[in-house]
C-alpha cells in the first residue's frame, strides 16, 4: 500500500448527528472539488480541481461562501441527496431539471432546503459538470492541501457513494450579496480561442490549417483528466518522438494517430506527445462542458504573449 | 552576453525553455523560482523547462535575457546529497533485460549497481523520477506491449531511464527489481522521495 492508494473516503456509511446529508443516489460520478493543489507539478501531481472553475466559483459566491469551498461536480448524471439538517445550497453549471421533494428548483439562486427534504440533482440537459455548492462548504480532510478527487492519481476525498454522510464546513462569508445570477446558457457549438504552439512546427502544413477551420466531434472518451476528439486527422510532419515535456490544461496533445486529446483538470504533469496548441484559461470552463457528440471549433486568441505572434497563420 | 534559449508558448501563461540537455535543465531548475516571481508551476522535462505564472499574470516581455542571465551565472549547480534507495534484483524482466543488453544477469545487476543517478525530471505521476545517467550498455527499449498493471515499488529501466514507479500503473518498462521504500508517501516529509536534480544510488539489499 503506497500513500497514494490512500485515498480519504467520506465520512461512514451511518448518518452521524453533524451530517447535513446523506447519500441516496451518488450520480454517474459526482466528486468533492475546490480549486485543487496547484504548484505541486515539480513532483508531478496535477493540478486537480473544478474543471469548470466559473461555475464552481460562481455557485460558492451565490452561497455566501469563500470561493475556493469544496462543492460536489457532478458528470452528467448528478446524486440524489436526503437532507438531515436545515441548509442552503446553490446548484449552477450544466443546466439540470432539479427537484426538491419532486418540485422543480431553479438553477443560480439559493435553495433553502428543511430537514427531511430530498434534493434530486436530475441530469444534465446540455453541458457535462453541474456543481452544487452548499452554504459553509462541505467538510472533508485535505490532501496535499485539496480535497479534489484527482481521477489520474486517486489523491483526494473518494467520489460519492450510496449512503455516505456529508458535512458542512465553516467557509460561509456573510450573507450573500446577489440571490440570482444572470447566465448565459452554454453554445451548442464552442468556439475555443488557442494560443499556437509549443509544438505546432512538429505537424504536417495543413494540420494548424484544419484545426483552425475544421470541426471536432468531442469522442465517448471523456474524463477529468482529458477528452478525445474525432475530427480531421492532425499528422506529424516526421516521425520521431518528443522527449517528455510539461503540459498544462487546455493542451491539444496529439499521439501519431493524429486524433488529438484535449487535457483537463487531473491531466499528468508531463506528457510525449506534441502540443499544437493551448486553449486559453478563459475558454477552459467551455472545455470542462463539452460532453459526448459535441462539435468544438478552435480559432486563434487575439492577444499576444510575448513569446507569441498570434498573427502568425499557416 | 548570453544567448537567450527558445522560447515557445504554452497558452497565455506559460512558456517552455527550450535547453541543450538535461544538465541545463537541473541548473535552471534549481534556481529559477529564486530569480524570475510569480511563478506557480516550473516542470522539468527531459530537455525543457515549462514554466508557468501565476493566475492573471503574464510571462515577462524580457523573459530570454533573464534566462540567459540565470543560466551565465556560474554559481547555480549545488552538489546534491546523495540518495539511496534499497533494492532487490527480483524484476521478472532481469533475464529479458541481460539478453537484450547481451551480458548476464550478474552483470546486469553489477552495472546497474556501479552508477550514481541525477533525477532528470518528474513526471507520469507522483514521486515518478526518471533517473538519468546509467550505464550507457544498460539501455534496454521499452517492451513491446506494456503491462496493464506494474506493481508500485518496481525498479524499472527504459532506454536511457530507470525509475521506480511509485503506485501499481500500467506501464512498458522493463522490470529488473523492487526497492524497498516509497518513492511518494502521503505520511511522510518530503512526500516525495526524489526531486529533479538529486543523485541516486542503489544498495542491494534481501528482499
Amino acid at each position: 500500500m503506497t500513500g497514494i492508494d490512500a485515498a480519504a473516503g467520506l465520512a461512514p456509511a451511518v448518518a452521524h448527528d453533524d451530517a447535513v446529508a446523506v447519500v441516496v443516489d451518488p450520480g454517474a460520478r459526482t466528486t468533492l472539488q475546490d480549486l485543487g493543489r496547484a504548484g505541486l507539478a515539480h513532483v508531478g501531481v496535477p493540478t486537480s480541481g473544478a474543471a469548470d472553475r466559473a461555475a464552481f466559483t460562481l455557485a460558492n459566491r451565490l452561497a455566501g461562501n469563500a470561493e475556493d469551498a469544496p462543492a460536489l461536480e457532478t458528470t452528467l448524471r448528478g446524486p440524489t441527496l436526503r437532507f438531515t439538517r436545515a441548509a442552503t445550497v446553490v446548484l449552477t453549471g450544466a443546466p439540470v431539471d432539479a427537484q426538491l421533494d419532486g418540485r422543480p428548483v431553479a438553477m443560480h439562486a439559493p435553495i433553502p432546503i428543511r430537514p427531511g427534504q430530498v434534493l434530486a440533482v436530475g441530469t444534465a440537459t446540455r453541458g457535462l459538470r453541474t456543481y452544487l455548492a452548499i452554504r459553509g462548504g462541505f467538510d472533508a480532510p485535505l490532501t496535499l492541501g485539496s480535497v479534489s478527487n484527482d481521477e489520474l492519481t486517486g489523491l483526494g476525498t473518494a467520489p460519492l457513494a450510496a449512503h455516505d454522510a456529508l458535512r458542512t464546513g465553516d467557509l460561509a462569508l456573510d450573507q450573500p450579496a446577489v440571490d440570482v445570477a444572470p447566465v448565459a446558457a452554454p453554445p451548442t457549438t464552442p468556439n475555443l480561442r488557442v494560443v499556437l504552439g509549443p509544438r505546432e512546427n512538429w505537424f504536417a502544413p495543413d494540420a494548424v490549417t484544419a484545426l483552425l477551420t475544421e470541426p471536432f466531434t468531442v469522442s465517448t472518451s471523456v474524463n477529468r483528466i482529458g477528452a478525445r476528439l474525432d475530427g480531421p486527422t492532425l499528422l506529424h510532419r516526421e516521425d520521431r518522438q518528443l522527449r517528455s515535456e510539461g503540459v498544462v490544461a487546455g493542451a491539444l496533445q496529439v499521439p501519431p494517430s493524429g486524433q488529438p486529446i484535449l487535457l483537463l483538470a487531473d491531466h499528468p504533469t508531463t506528457g510525449g506527445y506534441p502540443v499544437i496548441a493551448v486553449v486559453i484559461g478563459d475558454d477552459l470552463p467551455l472545455v470542462a462542458q463539452a460532453r459526448p457528440g459535441d462539435t468544438l471549433r478552435f480559432s486563434v486568441a487575439s492577444f499576444t504573449t510575448p513569446v507569441a505572434d498570434p498573427q502568425r497563420l499557416p | 552576453m548570453a544567448v537567450p534559449p527558445p522560447l515557445r508558448p504554452v497558452g497565455e501563461r506559460g512558456v517552455l525553455v527550450e535547453l541543450p540537455g538535461n544538465a541545463t535543465v537541473r541548473k535552471l531548475t534549481a534556481v529559477v523560482r529564486d530569480r524570475i516571481a510569480g511563478l506557480e508551476e516550473v516542470v522539468a522535462g527531459h530537455e525543457t523547462v515549462l514554466l508557468v505564472w501565476e493566475p492573471g499574470r503574464r510571462p515577462p516581455g524580457d523573459l530570454g535575457s533573464r534566462l540567459a542571465d540565470v543560466l551565465g551565472s556560474a554559481s547555480a549547480t549545488r552538489t546534491a546529497d546523495v540518495v539511496e534507495i534499497p533494492v532487490s534484483y527480483d524484476g521478472p524482466d532481469l533475464a529479458t533485460v541481460a539478453e537484450r543488453c547481451a551480458m548476464s544477469p550478474d552483470e546486469v545487476v553489477r552495472r546497474h549497481l556501479a552508477s550514481t543517478y541525477e533525477v532528470g525530471f518528474v513526471g507520469f505521476a507522483p514521486g515518478f523520477a526518471y533517473l538519468l545517467g546509467g550505464d550507457p550498455e544498460l539501455r534496454p527499449p521499452r517492451r513491446d506491449s506494456p503491462r496493464e498493471r506494474v506493481p508500485a515499488r518496481s525498479l524499472a529501466l527504459a532506454g536511457e531511464y530507470c525509475a521506480v514507479y511509485p503506485a501499481a500503473s500500467p506501464g512498458g518498462w522493463n522490470l529488473i527489481g523492487t526497492a524497498h521504500v516509497d518513492p511518494f508517501d502521503l505520511a511522510r516529509e518530503p512526500k516525495a522521495l526524489l526531486g529533479t536534480g538529486d543523485r541516486v544510488r542503489f544498495v542491494e539489499r534481501a528482499a
